[in-house]
């Protein structure tokens, strides 16, 4: 009995008299969930998407641009002398979920998604291993022209569809990897493409410094045609990209070899005829600009 | 425990246990904010969800906060507050833990003080001294504060050339209401 009357007495000492205040407050905060930020620097890997959404309030110009074929050699300057062009605005509805539209040079298509991000990759009081966001996206050629269209042409065959999976790690600080599942659909396709096609994209990002980052993207189409069976404006490459983002401020600079030209995944997942590993190598760049329109609460 | 014989003890117990924790005071509402006026464009951020005891009686305190709790107007900007500059991932909290001097708990009314003790951000330590006030209303403590965080004294390298935007300093502001713990 007195032992514990004793320990009664020396107890709150030994609580209240140590001096450590800051101990105190460390063992009373509770244990919170963090969530992994800033998986990828832009909203774009290469040519396509990245688990990226832009926060609520926010709106993002971006400009996409692929030069032509670098091997064009010096009449073509070195590709310099074509462009290909998306002209494009993503907005966050909310933190989770944004809206996006876009205008492409390449047979003058609209496109128009929504992503919405599912889950989100964190660790402390709630863990989850991945980031997961959903993209559907559609696409509109305007091309060709109504008086051009060939016979028995409707409307409904300038569209297409595109499901897509993002599925990311943020592994460390400095490195992200990116898996995407992919569905396409489209309405009308030459004889030798079937108008459903799968595709598996694998990417990531290795940042060399706090505003510098190399990024690496390729999706490979299991429903692409035979190459052996068609002839050099058919075949059909899987579409690959090797590019560095540079941020600075408001601005995302992301400069890229691929041999893509295509900015929809239509066009850069089921319609890239340039082979990156036979030297079919285009510059391009995508530069972001966002603009916060609402302010945060 | 019944037995009359350890009631002297046990009264003892009691006043020791009321004794210390009348002195201590914990914040109830616990605002640090900060502002840095830069070329471009303000900045400024605000973290609501800052703890904090004060021992009214020797002085000591201790305040402890998340980085990530900062909240800023501008979204973008918090992304890289926590991503390039404060780096959050690697140091996720920042706190103090000094002494309040010239205060004093029975005097009514507001009383200019000074606090003196270690600030810990972006896991660097140094040593501040900081001016403030605290007024007593009844059992509660209202305690305000500004100062000014030099950025290059916790190592916190901000670009110039790439965002001219921020400021080399920043002014914070803490703005805190107690009550006894």
């Amino acid at each position: 009995m007195k032992k514990i009357i004793l320990l009664l007495l020396v107890s709150p000492c030994l609580v209240f008299g140590q001096d450590d205040l800051l101990g105190e407050l460390e063992k009373g905060s509770a244990k919170e969930t963090e969530y992994a930020f800033a998986t990828f620097k832009g909203t774009r890997l290469g040519n396509g998407h990245t688990i990226e959404t832009k926060n609520a309030g926010s709106l993002e110009f971006i400009f996409g641009h692929r030069f032509g074929a670098i091997n064009g050699g010096a009449y073509e300057m070195f590709g310099l002398d074509q462009a290909y062009v998306r002209l494009g605005l993503d907005y966050g509805i909310t933190d989770r979920l944004s809206l996006s539209i876009g205008r492409n040079s390449t047979d003058k298509t609209m496109d128009g998604y929504l992503k919405y991000k599912l889950l989100r990759q964190s660790k402390g009081a709630k863990n989850f291993p991945l980031s997961v966001t959903a993209l559907g996206g559609m696409a509109y050629k305007i091309s060709p022209k109504d008086e051009d269209e060939p016979e028995g042409f409707e409307d409904v065959d300038r569209l297409s569809y595109t499901g897509q999976l993002l599925i990311a790690r943020k592994i460390s600080t400095n490195l992200s990897l990116q898996l995407m599942p992919t569905y396409i659909h489209k309405n009308l396709v030459e004889s030798y493409e079937e108008n459903n096609q799968v595709a598996l994209g694998i990417g990531g990002r290795l940042k060399l410094t706090k505003s510098v980052a190399l990024t690496t993207e390729y999706y490979y189409n299991f429903s692409a045609p035979d190459n052996s069976t068609l002839t050099d404006d058919q075949k059909q490459y899987d579409a690959f990209s090797l590019g560095i983002d540079i941020e600075t401020g408001g601005h995302v600079f992301q400069l890229l070899l691929t041999n893509a030209i295509g900015l929809t995944e239509r066009a850069f997942i089921t319609e890239t005829r340039d082979d990156f590993f036979a030297g079919d190598i285009h510059l391009g760049f995508n530069v972001t600009r966002t603009f916060q329109l609402k302010k945060n609460k | 425990m019944t037995q009359p014989k350890n009631l002297p003890f046990l009264f003892f117990v009691f006043v020791s246990l009321t004794g210390y924790s009348q002195q201590r005071y914990i914040a109830e509402k616990a605002i640090i904010s900060f502002f840095s006026d830069a070329v471009v464009e303000d900045i400024s951020a605000t973290n609501e969800k800052v703890t904090s005891i004060f021992d009214a009686v020797d002085g000591e305190v201790a305040y402890l906060m998340s980085i990530k709790d900062f909240q800023f107007p501008n979204k973008l900007m918090q992304v890289h507050f926590n991503e390039k500059y404060l780096e959050s991932e690697k140091f996720p909290k920042s706190s103090f833990q000094g002494k309040i001097t010239g205060f004093n708990v029975a005097t009514a009314g507001k009383q200019e003080v000074k606090a003196t003790g270690k600030l810990t951000i972006h896991g660097v330590t140094k040593s501040i001294e900081a001016p403030g006030t605290v007024e007593v209303n009844g059992n509660r403590l209202t305690v305000k504060s500004k100062f000014i965080v030099k950025l290059v004294d916790y190592n916190i390298k901000v670009p110039q050339i790439v965002w001219q935007n921020i400021a080399q300093q920043v002014e914070v502001t803490l703005d805190l209401v107690y009550r006894p713990l």
